[in-house]
């Protein structure tokens, strides 16, 4: 997936909106940015398909060798499939967190709101204040 | 010279059959172990001990002591833990043998000299903090934090009021979070701005009737005093919530301003940071926390009580959360924390704090000059620097600064934390350091700056082990020795 394409949270999460057989569906992951921040990774949690995961809410957790991060939903809906792998190779999230790197799926409710959330632009924006 | 066996296992120097001591041979009847337990008591093979003589042990533990570093050693400015001076007056008198050798199962009537320290402790700590009802059981900070929030569920509880949320800043230590979801309550970060303080709006925009504690660290972890505490206690008393304070920064305050003045209804002290008792070393630690008179009943139980001129330990508390800890805590870190108290006295306690943040500005306004501290030119017991500008230009980091700090025998400050600081460097001198210690810290400091990035990255360069792979050893930690020559 490219950068450009996707949707942002203020707390560094993604989400790509696609439509899968007449439904919407949000594939969530977390940025290039975040990732570089949080440095080396050593553990992550997932949750477990069927949770009802809330925009803002937090959904699982990354842990780094500096510290413990909660990953935050930047959708509302319900998890369909989980990158159950990810968390035993967490070097993918360095090497592809656009795309082998994504964590969740979510069957949206309406937009999800994912209207609310921030484009490419804005996201950089944040970055280059924070960064 | 450093013995170069100093990082040898004692199972790699292990051979059959040595012996630190030998026993004579028994004189009394042997029966054979299949004979006295069950079956499914044995094991089928020994453990796999190391065998080897009790010289051996001595080097190797007296060495592996030798490759410290610690405040005896070394100046520590390791922010947010206060590594100030550990007194030998105050360990001299915890080893006299009217208080060492005390047994916890000992009548009251047999101990009402040590009942009687801990009671004043008590009273002592209550007046420090404005909060007069203390309980000296929680083993740890955090332990401290944990015991408080049960204690604001309990009082909750008993006013059959259902209170499910726990907040606390971004800069908060992490254990609050975890404090919180252990006792059972949800926990909500509440931003900072940019100056370091509480967000205001976002508070505002998180208080609901469903607040049971809003957790402040004051000052905070990155060492400024958050002017706005009052009314912030002032916004979560009208929701019908409690404000804890995390009193690990109490060196700045102490006899200056009290938590129960500026509005906390709870608080614990870390008595190995404020008064002095001996961090780390897997010592016992302790935890007292204070709360108002409204919260006292639901205090763990025991408490000492004094009845006329008797001392006693206080069970039947019927509204009490219970006991969080066997016996009466961790006393001998109490009984240091007493002589430490008692040696400075009011006016002397006043003084540490005043030195304490006399020394985090001074060295503050060396740093600067060096590393820019964003929070400003002034601040409290410590304060936080920032390599985020020099790792741009030059791809060293704090961590890279940090370690080679252990080459010229500095302790390192803390790094990455607060998260809220991109590339931190939390600073802490502590009352009990020289001028000429904090300017030879400073020109150091100033002279790694000026290194090569390729040897900073590579440091440290002088110690045993230079840099562990912290992230295979998180990732796929070796816990044991297997007894087949390897560690998993």
């Amino acid at each position: 997936m490219k950068p450009e394409q996707l949707r942002y949270a203020e707390t560094h999460e993604w989400v790509a909106v696609t439509d899968e057989g007449g439904r919407k569906v949000g594939t969530v992951g977390i940025t290039a940015f975040a990732i570089e921040q949080l440095t080396d990774l050593v553990h992550m949690v997932l949750p477990k398909v069927g949770k009802a995961v809330e925009q803002g809410k937090e959904f699982g957790e990354v842990e780094s060798v500096k510290a413990v991060s909660s990953l935050y939903s930047p959708v509302n809906g319900e998890v369909i499939a989980v990158n159950s792998d990810l968390p035993n190779r967490l070097e993918t999230l360095g090497s592809d967190p656009y795309g082998e790197g994504w964590m969740i799926k979510v069957a949206l409710a309406g937009d999800g709101g994912a209207s609310k959330l921030m484009d490419h632009a804005a996201y950089q924006k944040q970055c280059a204040a924070e960064g | 010279m450093r013995n170069l066996k100093t990082s040898t296992l004692l199972f790699e120097l292990s051979k059959p059959a040595r012996r630190a001591a030998t026993l004579p041979a028994c004189d009394v009847p042997v029966e054979r172990i299949d004979k006295l337990l069950p079956k499914d008591s044995l094991s089928e093979r020994l453990p796999p001990l190391p065998e080897v003589s009790e010289p051996e042990v001595v080097r190797h533990f007296t060495n592996l002591s030798t490759l410290n570093m610690s405040v005896d050693t070394h100046f520590y400015p390791l922010g947010s833990c206060t590594m100030k001076y550990n007194s030998k007056r105050n360990e001299r008198m915890a080893a006299l043998p009217g208080i060492a050798d005390l047994h916890p199962h000992q009548p009251d009537e047999t101990i009402q000299g040590m009942l009687e320290l801990l009671y004043e402790l008590q009273q002592i700590l209550g007046e420090i903090s404005g909060l007069p009802a203390v309980s000296l059981q929680p083993a740890a900070g955090a332990h401290g934090e944990l015991a408080a929030l049960m204690v604001a569920a309990a009082y909750f509880r008993d006013k059959k009021l259902l209170r499910t949320k726990v907040l606390a800043p971004d800069s908060a230590h992490g254990t609050n979070p975890a404090s919180a979801k252990m006792a059972g309550f949800e926990f909500v970060t509440v931003k900072s701005n940019a100056a370091g303080f509480v967000d205001m709006e976002d508070l505002q925009s998180k208080l609901d009737d469903q607040i049971a504690v809003f957790m402040i660290t004051n000052p905070s972890t990155l060492g400024i005093f958050d002017k706005q505490v009052s009314q912030i206690a002032q916004l979560v008393h009208k929701m019908g919530g409690l404000i804890y304070l995390d009193g690990a920064n109490m060196n700045a305050i102490l006899g200056i301003t009290r938590p129960g003045d500026f509005g906390a209804d709870m608080m614990h002290y870390n008595p190995h940071k404020t008064f002095s008792g001996p961090h780390g070393g897997g010592g016992p630690g302790a935890g007292p926390i204070c709360v108002t008179d409204i919260l006292g009943p639901y205090l763990p139980a025991p408490v000492v009580e004094k009845v006329e001129d008797k001392f006693r330990l206080a069970y039947d508390r019927a509204q009490s959360i219970g006991r969080v800890r066997s016996f009466f805590g961790n006393v001998g870190v109490l009984v240091r924390a007493w002589c430490y108290i008692r040696t400075h006295g009011p006016e002397g306690l006043k003084a540490v704090a005043e030195n304490a943040v006399l020394n985090a500005n001074y060295l503050l306004s060396r740093v600067k000059h060096i590393l820019p501290v964003p929070q400003g030119d002034r601040c409290m017991h410590e304060f936080v620097a920032s390599a985020a500008a020099i790792k741009k230009k030059t791809s060293v980091s704090a961590m890279d600064l940090a370690k080679r700090l252990l080459d010229y025998g500095f302790h390192a400050p803390t790094v990455y934390f607060p998260l809220t600081v991109p590339e931190a460097m939390m600073i802490e001198p502590t009352e009990t350091e020289s001028k000429e210690t904090m300017d030879a810290f400073a020109e150091i400091l100033f002279r790694i700056t000026e290194e090569s990035p390729e040897l900073l990255h590579e440091a440290p360069h002088s110690t045993i082990i230079s840099r562990p792979d912290e992230v295979r050893a998180a990732r796929q930690p070796m816990m044991r020795w297997k007894g087949d020559g390897n560690v998993r």
